[in-house]
């Protein structure tokens, strides 16, 4: 899958070229010439590489997610450290990033989970991952995405947003190869757990 | 004005019962919701249903926000009816091109009922 400059591909086997698993972020590999379709395909005077570190920071991802959740769910949501334990059946939500920066927002839920937050999004009840379900994760994604872009200004300004895609399916793993950087965290809220990655393949 | 006809565009269908919600719940009296999946879809809905207010995605598949904007005012489609972008995208450059395409407003997401409220009703009470 091809997405804004996403090198990704969906299958059931392990994950790989996804350093530094929940909790953590991978170190920026330095020197990486900005990549992706849409990065090459423009020419931009704005520059991220002098602002990478708050690009990269890791709170703007918490504070993006407790802002969604609070504002949208009317959900207290917390960071917890660790790998989700997430249901087999699972939910996924990528929206990607094109622009002076290149790659993409990812959520990632157990099927409990995303029909529970779509019920606190539509006052709905559902027993199965259906059109309204993917249609709120895809929903979430796409605020998440928005937020985190929202918290660097040169960001915000001059980086686009894909509409969402949405994979569900049984055990498969999201693959990413050597990303820029990556931030990739853990959130509960009640009893319920979801991961969110931001993946970097290109800064201009 | 016993009710306020009001286009609410998105692709996502969920957003769309999400901002209606938020429409009651700030207190819009009469409120009718006109539903579109796209920019496209709002300009037919626009030839054939008069409203009193437009809420409006900007990152749409098929014709996004902006453009559905520009086309509204070329088309001559409710001419004088305030429009108000709700979206992720929150840069000014983002907002000055909302204004710039005829927006009267700029809710960004997520929104809590009350900026809804705050945003949409003085331009629904001056129309």
């Amino acid at each position: 899958m091809l997405l804004n400059g996403v090198r990704s591909s969906v299958t059931g086997g392990q994950r790989s070229g996804s350093r530094g698993g929940a909790g953590g972020e991978t170190p920026r590999e330095g020197g990486r010439e900005a990549g992706g379709a849409i990065s090459r395909e423009r020419t931009m005077p704005v520059s991220l590489r002098e602002s990478v570190e708050q690009v990269s920071d890791p709170r703007n991802l918490d504070a993006s997610v407790e802002e969604v959740f609070r504002l949208m769910l009317g959900l207290e949501c917390k960071r917890v450290v660790g790998p989700a334990d997430l249901e087999t059946e699972s939910v996924t939500s990528v929206v990607g990033f094109g622009g002076v920066l290149s790659g993409a927002c990812v959520f990632k839920s157990g099927a409990g989970t995303a029909m529970k937050i779509a019920a606190h999004m539509t006052g709905m009840e559902f027993s199965a991952i259906d059109d309204t379900v993917k249609d709120g994760i895809g929903e979430i994604c796409n605020m998440l995405a928005g937020a985190w872009k929202g918290k660097v200004p040169e960001l915000a300004a001059n980086t686009g947003l894909s509409v969402p895609a949405v994979i569900t399916g049984h055990d498969y793993k999201l693959h990413v190869q050597a990303p820029e950087f990556q931030i990739h965290h853990t959130y509960r809220f009640d009893d319920q757990v979801f991961e969110v990655t931001i993946v970097c393949d290109g800064l201009q | 004005m016993s009710e306020i006809r009001t286009l609410i565009v998105d692709d996502s269908s969920v957003m769309r019962k999400i901002v209606e919600r938020a429409l009651r719940q700030a207190g819009l009296e009469g409120l009718v919701v006109h539903e579109a999946g796209s920019g496209v879809e709002g300009l037919e809905v626009l030839k054939i249903t008069a409203v009193d207010l437009i809420l409006s995605d900007i990152n749409m598949p098929a014709m996004d926000g902006l453009e559905f904007l520009r086309q509204i005012r070329a088309q001559n489609l409710a001419v004088g009816i305030p429009v108000v972008m709700i979206t992720t995208e929150s840069s000014e450059e983002h907002v000055k091109q909302a204004i710039e395409a005829g927006a009267k407003g700029y809710i960004r997401k997520p929104f809590t009922a009350e900026q809804v409220k705050e945003r949409v009703l003085p331009l629904v009470h001056a129309a």
